[in-house]
């Protein structure tokens, strides 16, 4: 995906035109006039990219440096105060704690699981088509309707959760908790987000392994190597790529989890499932306090921005050669 | 693409033509009243009537005054209540409101003719056939700043038959007695109280009214003036409540039920499995809706008991109420088409339909149903108000009283804690 895109670069020479009948120019001319034709491609691109990314960013940070109600110009500067204010902040602090959790959960246990399902689906086996529709078909739902499908089934007292293991003895005690404990609402929020993107994992992870040539595997074999070698020595590294991408892939989302959280839980009971968006929300569109919201987004922001910019320096340095981590001068 | 040259340009066509028709069609509208040449008054009303009855009944209205008034033409436009906070939002932000539109009062109002942009209702005859507790969210400064049209109360509804069979005589008048009648229905086996804990706003009620009841109206606007939540009534109202949350009174996994959801507080409260909810007037009509089932006759109402130690009465009202308000720009006709939408024969359709609540003097005879009769006379006879906090208050204060008290409720805060925090939300506002 944004692996091959990136490797295979679009020769620069353009295409005749119609018109006058093409001169003879100097090197410096076409190079100048491939120059002006980039600039042209790109101009509705980077219109839209100033516009809706950049521009956003920066007023965004502007008023996160103001005591603003969202009314009129924000006219309060309060300097850092919003900031001081944030990490003061119990609540901030638990969102930031809770986004390490879900961070560290995602890659540790969802990623181990999608891959495991992967390699169990890589093999030849009756349905194989089936299991991988109905594990993929998940990250299709919106996560809204993912949302409000996990409240139904998790509902205290007379959910289908509640219902299935009412009299199964040690979880039994279980029963109406769920999203309604402050102690067991985070775990079953990851178990959604599990259910809901382990299959796009699942699939990343497929495709990567249909890329791994048999002959390597079967080399292998030959040499003596068992299932579990085979496996360790030869696919996992092989197909490393794939992991770096899905591991950055799940680090972000985690980072930025708002619509499951805010439909099945809204951010409760006290807290205990609310992450920044949630509390960057809350306090923008329910306290009408946009600079400290503002100030949240920027940390969030900040956050996600040093994660990839690092990630992409050391994980992702060799399946990316040249696109970002570089000035492209090598080229 | 294989599509042939003719239909694709053909599509195109009915595209735009679509297009014009609908760029068109308002501006078409909007000629039909324009001529102010003439005389002719448009008045622009924005409001919240998107279901029945009112969303048929406004419209009856509008045509029936501008029949007798040729010169006056209202155009009405009804939005989903979050649109129209959110178009409010925006309209406020450009100065430009709609002639006539819909308030709930308090600060968001408060808020706007500080900003110059509404017109006060300066006929007093007119204002003094309303039911005083109903003008009250509208009244700042000695002026009233809109005409009520709907206006309800708080309090506990509950189910007659479970009260019976836990042996409670009669609907808790103290505290003491309410806890006490509490412990009785957990005895005979059943959840006394249903909540949304979710939701937050339905658990402020409980809060809300004890400092109402502990620190009485003038108190607790006071407070709200002073920025001082930490004062001994604001702290009690939390250890009052800490006093009935330490009953494990709510439902099974209430902090994740919802208000209206399916297995929320209204649909337990409806189907039969909690004992009491303290909701507003509109209740019943929930219940029936996300349960599926109708209480009847075993449903009943009872005001927030007195709370012993404290000024606040037990015919002090809290709740709120909706209202029209007036740009600073509308027309003398804006306020006379109220006055035709409020008389006698409108209000008496509109309370009869089930649509408001009665705001008129001596309209409460309209109602039928039982429970939303002595909803109306508590309404008349109420000797003092308190507007729901989270529109009484700026919303950072008033999402902070949901907050607070949702933790105190799932036993993560304090009341010192509490009342500290709203404290420091009011300074900060």
């Amino acid at each position: 995906m944004t692996l091959s895109s990136t490797s295979t670069s679009p020769k620069p020479t353009a295409p005749p035109r119609g018109g006058p009948p093409p001169r003879r120019r100097s090197a410096r001319g076409r190079r100048l006039r491939g120059w002006f034709a980039t600039t042209w491609f790109l101009v509705p691109a980077l219109l839209v990219f100033v516009l809706f990314v950049l521009f956003p960013i920066a007023i965004a940070l502007y008023t996160s440096f103001f005591r603003w109600g969202g009314f009129g110009w924000p006219e309060d500067f309060v300097g850092l105060d919003n900031f001081r204010e944030l990490f003061a902040d119990p609540v901030f602090r638990g969102d930031l704690w809770r986004g390490l959790v879900l961070v560290v959960l995602s890659v540790g246990v969802q990623l181990p699981f999608a891959l495991g399902t992967a390699v169990l689906l890589n093999q030849r086996m009756r349905g194989r088509a089936v299991y991988r529709a109905v594990f993929f078909a998940p990250y299709i739902l919106s996560e809204v309707i993912a949302g409000v499908l996990f409240g139904m089934i998790f509902l205290p007292g007379s959910g289908l959760a509640d219902a299935l293991i009412e009299d199964v003895p040690l979880v039994g005690g279980l029963a109406g908790t769920w999203f309604s404990d402050p102690g067991t609402a985070l775990p079953t929020l990851f178990a959604v987000m599990t259910w809901k993107y382990f299959g796009f994992h699942m699939m990343i992870y497929l495709a990567g392994l249909q890329g791994i040539p048999k002959e390597v595997l079967e080399a292998a074999a030959i040499d003596g190597a068992g299932p579990w070698e085979r496996f360790r020595h030869v696919t996992l590294p092989l197909l490393a790529p794939t992991l770096r991408i899905s591991v950055f892939l799940s680090v972000i989302g985690a980072i930025q989890l708002f619509d499951l959280v805010w439909v099945t839980t809204g951010g409760g009971p006290t807290h205990s499932t609310e992450t920044m968006a949630v509390s960057m929300f809350q306090f923008g569109f329910q306290r009408y306090q946009m600079g400290y919201a503002s100030a949240i987004s920027v940390v969030m922001f900040a956050i996600s921005l040093v994660f990839s910019l690092l990630y992409q320096r050391f994980a992702l340095r060799r399946d990316l050669q040249g696109a970002m981590t570089s000035t492209g001068g090598a080229r | 693409m294989g599509i042939a040259q003719p239909s694709r340009r053909s599509l195109l066509t009915a595209l735009s033509a679509g297009a014009a028709i609908a760029v068109a069609a308002p501006a078409l509208t909007a000629c039909g009243g324009d001529g102010s040449g003439s005389g002719k008054v448009t008045i622009e009303w924005l409001d919240i009537a998107t279901t029945e009855p009112s969303k048929t009944i406004y419209p009856e209205i509008v045509k029936a005054y501008e029949a007798a008034h040729p010169n006056v033409d209202i155009r009405l436009t009804n939005m989903e209540n979050d649109a129209f906070k959110a178009k409010m939002t925006a309209v406020t932000a450009s100065g430009d409101l709609p002639d006539i539109f819909v308030t709930w009062g308090g600060g968001v109002l408060r808020q706007r003719i500080d900003a110059g942009l509404v017109k006060p209702v300066d006929d007093s005859a007119f204002l003094d056939g309303f039911m005083p507790v109903s003008l009250q969210p509208y009244q700042f400064d000695g002026k009233t700043y809109a005409v009520p049209y709907d206006m309800g109360m708080v309090g506990f509804w509950y189910n007659k038959d479970h009260f019976e069979k836990a042996g409670i005589a009669e609907p808790p008048a103290t505290w003491t007695q309410f806890l006490d009648a509490v412990r009785k229905l957990k005895t005979a086996g059943i959840t006394p109280i249903a909540l949304a804990g979710k939701d937050k706003w339905p658990g402020h009620y409980y809060w809300a009214y004890l400092a109402l009841r502990l620190a009485g109206a003038d108190g607790v606007a006071q407070a709200a003036e002073a920025q001082n939540f930490g004062t001994p009534p604001f702290v009690q109202a939390g250890q009052k409540l800490k006093e009935l949350v330490d009953l494990d009174p709510f439902q099974q996994g209430f902090q994740g039920a919802a208000y209206d959801a399916p297995g929320g507080q209204a649909a337990t409260m409806g189907a039969g499995k909690a004992g009491m909810e303290l909701m507003g007037q509109w209740a019943p009509v929930v219940q029936k809706d996300a349960s599926g089932q109708d209480l009847g006759d075993a449903l009943g109402f009872f005001p927030f008991p007195a709370v012993e130690g404290g000024p606040g009465k037990v015919t002090d009202v809290f709740g709120g109420g909706n209202g029209h308000a007036l740009s600073k720009d509308a027309p003398p006709e804006a306020l006379d088409f109220l006055k035709f939408l409020m008389n006698e024969q409108n209000e008496a359709r509109l309370v009869s339909s089930g649509a408001f609540m009665p705001v008129v003097k001596g309209a409460e005879s309209a109602i039928e149903d039982p429970n939303r009769k002595i909803v109306a006379e508590r309404l008349n006879g109420a000797t003092g108000f308190q507007l729901y906090l989270d529109q009484a208050f700026p919303p950072a204060v008033g999402q902070e009283v949901n907050d607070g008290v949702a933790g105190l409720m799932g036993g993560q805060a304090t009341p010192q804690e509490v009342a500290q925090a709203i404290t420091e939300a009011a300074k900060n506002a």
